[in-house]
């Protein structure tokens, strides 16, 4: 029998959501289990790291890693499967762009510790610390260190492919894994969806004006939306003229603007620096007191703007961090 | 001694084709003296400037960052500036979150026949961005 090309996946600082989108691939799932043999799946198989560590390096030909980067042991096991893949694809918004667990970028560690361990509410009586090692009775318990700032996959290991998105919708991943399969891959680095911003396959995008001009910014929340209409249009801010396509507008569908989970488009660097660029061209307002007026409904540039990549923004924190909450 | 160990911040000045890069050309003209910590990066609009290369001055070394174009009614192209100033607005508000400090960006409408107001704006924001200090020191990029 031929042997069936080994497969990985895997979990770094995500919320789980990204497993699912693999789960969503519903009966699809079993084309890709009889066409694959998975050798490694915490989420879903008894596999252990020795069973990764005892396969010969390169001998995977794809791990799916999916989360950012924000303690030793998951950068251990990005370069352990590193070593042991032919490519490796960062599967989702955290992996490929830091994603919203990137946010915490806004903190450091010590302001993070302080906040959940010691004065958040329900910890007000004094909490305790995680420790990087424990002395008890039975021996030395060890924990991954936390590190003060989170990474994209890619800031820690070369990264092959990027499949985006929070989470990866299932047509694309079943898209990517036929693919691999075939050996029929675009350049190394690419993105494993649309190349053009996503109003251009959105369904409003008819609706939408030639020349947007907003006097007013409502958050989603405050109004009632007509799904026949341009969210833009409705002066709810979508994020979908600055956000690379290829999830057919689910969000917006779903009468929710777009928040910008697959990224930018190629042609950009920074997506929150795009995103001010963008805003600030629609706003219909030269005063700068009327504009301040408007930019309250946009209460958190940071937060909407890189909502899914503040780890791969030019910009870091400096180092006089704020409290947290 | 003093002076050379003065730190020198590096400023770099997006100013436009049709106003400020002419005053800065007539405040040389007129042999007007300011600092040579500012480097003139001239576009034909301030509103061509996006703020994304306002972040890559940064990481590029930039201590601080200063735009520069026509009054407001004065744009060549009618309405580039205020394309600028919602810009700045939004991009200084993100900067702080990031805890950047408020004086490592600035905009200032300085015409053509300002090459006084060049000169003083070149000194004040030399001297306001030396205090704060150099800005990869401070983690900022």
């Amino acid at each position: 029998m031929v042997e069936k090309p080994k497969v990985a996946f895997y979990w770094c600082a995500s919320c789980g959501g990204c497993e699912e989108a693999v789960v969503d691939l519903a009966e699809g799932i079993l084309d890709v289990v009889q066409a694959v043999d998975i050798v490694f799946w915490p989420v879903a198989l008894d596999f252990k790291v020795k069973d990764v560590e005892a396969l010969e390096d390169g001998s995977i030909v794809a791990s799916f890693i999916n989360g950012a980067v924000r303690l030793s042991e998951q950068e251990e096991m990005a370069r352990l499967l590193r070593r042991k893949s032919k490519y490796v694809i960062a599967f989702g918004s955290c992996s490929h762009l830091g994603g919203v667990p990137g946010l915490a970028n806004l903190w450091d560690k010590q302001s993070i510790f302080n906040w959940y361990y010691h004065r958040a509410p329900s910890v007000a009586s004094g909490g305790e610390e995680p420790r990087e090692r424990v002395e008890v009775p039975e021996g030395t318990l060890e924990l991954p260190a936390f590190w003060d700032t989170v990474k994209s996959l890619d800031q820690v290991i070369d990264v092959d492919y990027y499949l985006p998105g929070c989470p990866p919708t299932p047509k694309l991943v079943a898209a990517a894994v036929q693919a691999l399969l075939r050996g029929d891959l675009p350049p190394r680095g690419s993105v494993l969806a649309g190349t053009r911003a996503l109003c251009h396959e959105c369904p409003l995008n008819e609706t939408k004006p030639e020349k947007l001009l907003l006097k007013e910014i409502k958050r989603v929340h405050t109004v009632q939306v007509d799904p026949s209409k341009c969210l833009l249009a409705q002066g709810i801010l979508c994020l979908g003229p600055v956000t690379r396509g290829g999830c057919e507008a689910l969000c917006v569908k779903g009468n929710m603007p777009c928040t910008g989970c697959f990224g930018p488009t190629d042609e950009v660097r920074d997506q929150g620096g795009k995103g001010i660029a963008y805003l600030s061209s629609i706003l219909d307002f030269d005063e700068e007191s009327d504009l301040q007026r408007v930019l309250e409904a946009v209460p958190d540039p940071v937060g909407t703007f890189y909502r899914y990549s503040l780890p791969r923004s030019i910009l870091k924190r400096t180092r006089e961090v704020k409290e947290h909450a | 001694m003093k002076a050379e160990q003065e730190f020198q911040p590096k400023i770099v000045a997006f100013v436009c084709n049709w106003c400020t890069y002419i005053a800065a050309d007539q405040a040389g003209v007129t042999r007007a003296r300011y600092s040579p910590n500012v480097r003139l990066i001239r576009t034909m609009c301030s509103g061509r400037v996006d703020p994304q290369f306002v972040l890559a001055a940064y990481e590029k070394g930039a201590d601080g960052v200063l735009l520069c174009g026509c009054h407001p009614r004065d744009c060549h192209y009618r309405e580039g500036n205020y394309k600028t100033l919602r810009r700045y607005l939004l991009l200084k508000r993100m900067l702080a979150q990031m805890g950047f400090e408020d004086g490592r960006l600035r905009l200032e409408w300085i015409s053509a026949s300002e090459a006084e107001k060049f000169r003083r704006v070149v000194e004040e924001t030399t001297e306001q961005v030396r205090r704060l200090g150099p800005l990869r020191g401070n983690g900022g990029v």
